[in-house]
């Protein structure tokens, strides 16, 4: 080895290095942070106020973003009840932390999120197993409520518990359920084929 | 019956004092509390692992008694804990070496380990015992937060912090009394970073969007950033110890590996934020640098089998050696090359969410975590017993750690390869032609590959069990009996 190693290859260069690049990403990640999080923030186009619960919400190809996004519709009150902005967020609010305080996210993902051993939750509400708009609000109350007496496993087996859900969670829960499904997840499922596509081809 | 319970905490701590030994400082002795209770906790990890395996061949296994959830969280949770008591254990051991004085507020520390071990206890009790809540708040302050990885509730949140900013006093206080080196001042700095982005999971939010945005902040800032950089250093350590390494050499890579390693990570942590609401510039920022990331992980196989190249392999402890060989390698293979299969966009639009993840994700935390805490906890079984010989010629030529090696990597590379196959089916089956529908999700779970996988996955979870079975009776066992000593090493600068 020289005695005098070349510069790049010196402890107190690296060292000079480390710092500043450690440094430089931090700041661009703190930046970015305040930048996503305005435009994340609920009300704004990518999250949508809580409110959008008393509208049709669908989720379709978007020729021009070549991916597909959600779709806001006429009004389609959650429950046949418009809720007030503040209304809706206390319904929204108590089913995000049904779904916490129930641990649903060790069976489940949401956003792509969580384990693998249950369907992913971000798009539930327009599923296209709960059959048709008018039947969806009952069968996700009932099988919520009672998921060992209304399983739907789709011949795996695999039936969730009952978590002891009250009448007020599971209306939390499927409110929760549909604001998500509003959010825009950059195209995320691609190909999810709703509910209402199943009726109108 | 007042009396037997107020003595409680006496017996605990005099039958954890039955670890002490005479051949250790006293931050040793603390050091081998915590890699006693990391022991442990691995052989849940490793329990509650098989019970969940066994549920995705057998679904009605434990249904309504310990349900996946609850299987699942234990399994993962135990292992975020048992590793970071590795760590933990770790720095406390070389503390007053790397020093050259006695630990500062060593007393705190102790107290600190009895309370974070109890609230470990406490907080698996109600995991198990009672598992969920109303939709509360106090649900999330006192049995779950619910929100994978970090589910411990709030309370122990706290207290988990105040536990760090005691074992942060140790380490800074302990720094400053005696001596500064490269290796103390990039652990002092990544501890803080580790600590303070804790913080930025401990508050509850009804917009899940922001909610996942922070929640990646301490997970992916954990495990991709910031825990990479401690085990460098703890390597960096390891390598100078066992192998005699020139600390200008160790320290020099040290720093390449924490510019590579932030200079990656920190933005790479883009790579979660394709899908959960957030702008779409994050497929670009996330994209690329989390594509960079496995380039320190490839200067970190280079540097230590450089190092021991140099030395001829020549070590005071064989078993330590080969775990951290394996250490550099899985770290590479789990988190460079699995995590770059699906980093990219384009193709986590199909993976996301799916077995690939679960296959990254064992080789992963195996490769980079797992492996460097398990030759730590053979270079502190070394000391413990007096500083022995643990080189070649061990008695039965040292097959139970050579056996408990292979059975290990073999294992957990036969979870991760039968994952990959099921990861792969899912992302054909269920996202691209079933686009994701339920219908789409159960035609994909009962395809008969990924059945076959999740049988193979299982096969390969009880030969990881019987490694680590193996691992702890050799740990119990080895160095017992033995007179010689180990070689010193002469230190080259």
């Amino acid at each position: 080895m020289s005695a005098n190693p070349p510069r790049w290859s010196s402890e107190d260069f690296w060292k000079k290095v480390a710092i500043w690049v450690t440094a430089g990403s931090f700041v661009i990640l703190i930046v970015l942070t305040f930048d996503t999080l305005s435009k994340t923030s609920v009300g704004g186009q990518r999250v949508r106020s809580y409110s959008v619960i008393n509208k049709e919400i669908d989720y379709r190809f978007d020729d021009k973003q070549n991916r597909y996004a959600p779709v806001i519709g006429n009004d389609a009150p959650l429950f046949g009840k418009p809720l007030s902005e503040a209304e809706a967020e206390n319904l929204v609010d108590l089913g995000k932390k049904t779904v916490q305080a129930k641990n649903c996210m060790n069976c489940h993902t949401l956003l792509g999120n969580g384990a693998y051993y249950a369907p992913d939750l971000t798009k539930a509400w327009l599923d296209p197993g709960w059959i048709s708009a008018a039947s969806r609000e009952t069968l996700m109350l009932a099988f919520l409520k009672d998921p060992e007496r209304n399983a739907r496993t789709f011949g795996s087996g695999r039936v969730m518990p009952n978590l002891g859900l009250t009448d007020e969670e599971a209306k939390g829960v499927v409110a929760f359920l549909k604001w998500m499904s509003a959010i825009d997840t950059n195209g995320f499922p691609h190909n999810f084929k709703t509910l209402n596509a199943q009726v109108q081809p | 019956m007042i009396y037997s319970v107020a003595a409680l905490p006496h017996r605990i701590a005099g039958a954890f004092d039955a670890l002490d030994s005479p051949h250790l400082n006293g931050g040793q002795q603390l050091a081998v509390r915590y890699l006693a209770v990391a022991v442990v906790l691995f052989l849940a990890q490793v329990l509650f692992g098989m019970l969940s395996g066994i549920q995705f061949v057998a679904p009605g296994f434990l249904h309504g008694v310990l349900d996946f959830n609850v299987n699942r969280m234990v399994h993962i949770n135990a292992m975020v804990v048992w590793l970071l008591y590795g760590f933990i254990g770790s720095i406390y051991w070389f503390l007053e070496d790397e020093s050259g004085t006695e630990i500062a507020g060593l007393k705190w520390g102790n107290v600190a380990f009895y309370v974070l071990t109890a609230a470990v206890t406490v907080v698996v009790l109600v995991y198990l015992l009672i598992q969920t809540g109303p939709g509360k708040d106090a649900s999330i302050w006192f049995i779950n937060e619910g929100r994978e990885y970090i589910e411990a509730p709030r309370w122990a949140d706290i207290g988990i912090v105040a536990v760090m900013l005691v074992f942060f006093y140790n380490v800074a206080g302990t720094f400053m009394k005696g001596r500064w080196s490269g290796i103390a001042g990039v652990l002092t700095l990544d501890l803080v970073a580790l600590a303070g982005l804790y913080v930025a999971g401990m508050f509850y939010l009804t917009n899940i969007t922001a909610d996942q945005y922070w929640w990646w902040w301490v997970i992916h800032l954990w495990v991709e950033a910031t825990w990479e950089v401690l085990v460098g250093c703890i390597m960096a350590w390891s390598l100078m110890h066992l192998l005699g390494a020139r600390r200008k050499i160790v320290q020099t890579w040290l720093y390449i590996e924490v510019a590579l390693m932030f200079g990656s990570g920190i933005l790479g942590l883009g790579h979660h934020y394709f899908w959960i609401g957030t702008p779409d510039y994050w497929f670009s920022i996330g994209g690329f640098f989390s594509a960079l990331e496995p380039i320190p992980l490839v200067a970190m196989v280079v540097h230590s089998v450089y190092d021991a190249g140099v030395h001829n392999f020549k070590s005071r402890n064989h078993p330590a050696l080969a775990w951290i060989i394996a250490h550099t390698f899985g770290n590479f293979l789990g988190a460079g090359v699995w995590g770059f299969m699906h980093t990219l966009p384009q193709i986590n639009l199909y993976t996301h969410g799916t077995q690939w993840s679960a296959s990254h994700g064992h080789l992963a935390f195996f490769g980079a975590y797992a492996t460097i805490n398990i030759a730590f906890f053979y270079l502190a079984v070394q000391k413990w017993r007096g500083d022995v010989w643990m080189g070649g010629d061990l008695p039965g030529n040292g097959w139970k750690w050579k056996w408990a090696l292979a059975l290990l990597n073999l294992g957990v590379m036969g979870m991760t390869v039968a994952l990959l196959i099921a990861g792969y089916e899912q992302s054909f089956v269920e996202r691209a032609v079933g686009g994701s529908t339920w219908e789409g999700y159960f035609a994909a779970q009962n395809q008969v590959w990924f059945k076959q996988a999740m049988h193979w996955r299982l096969l390969f979870g009880l030969v990881t069990t019987a490694g680590v079975v193996l691992l702890v009776w050799d740990l119990l066992t080895i160095g017992k009996g033995e007179s010689r000593k180990a070689p010193t090493l002469t230190k080259a600068a």
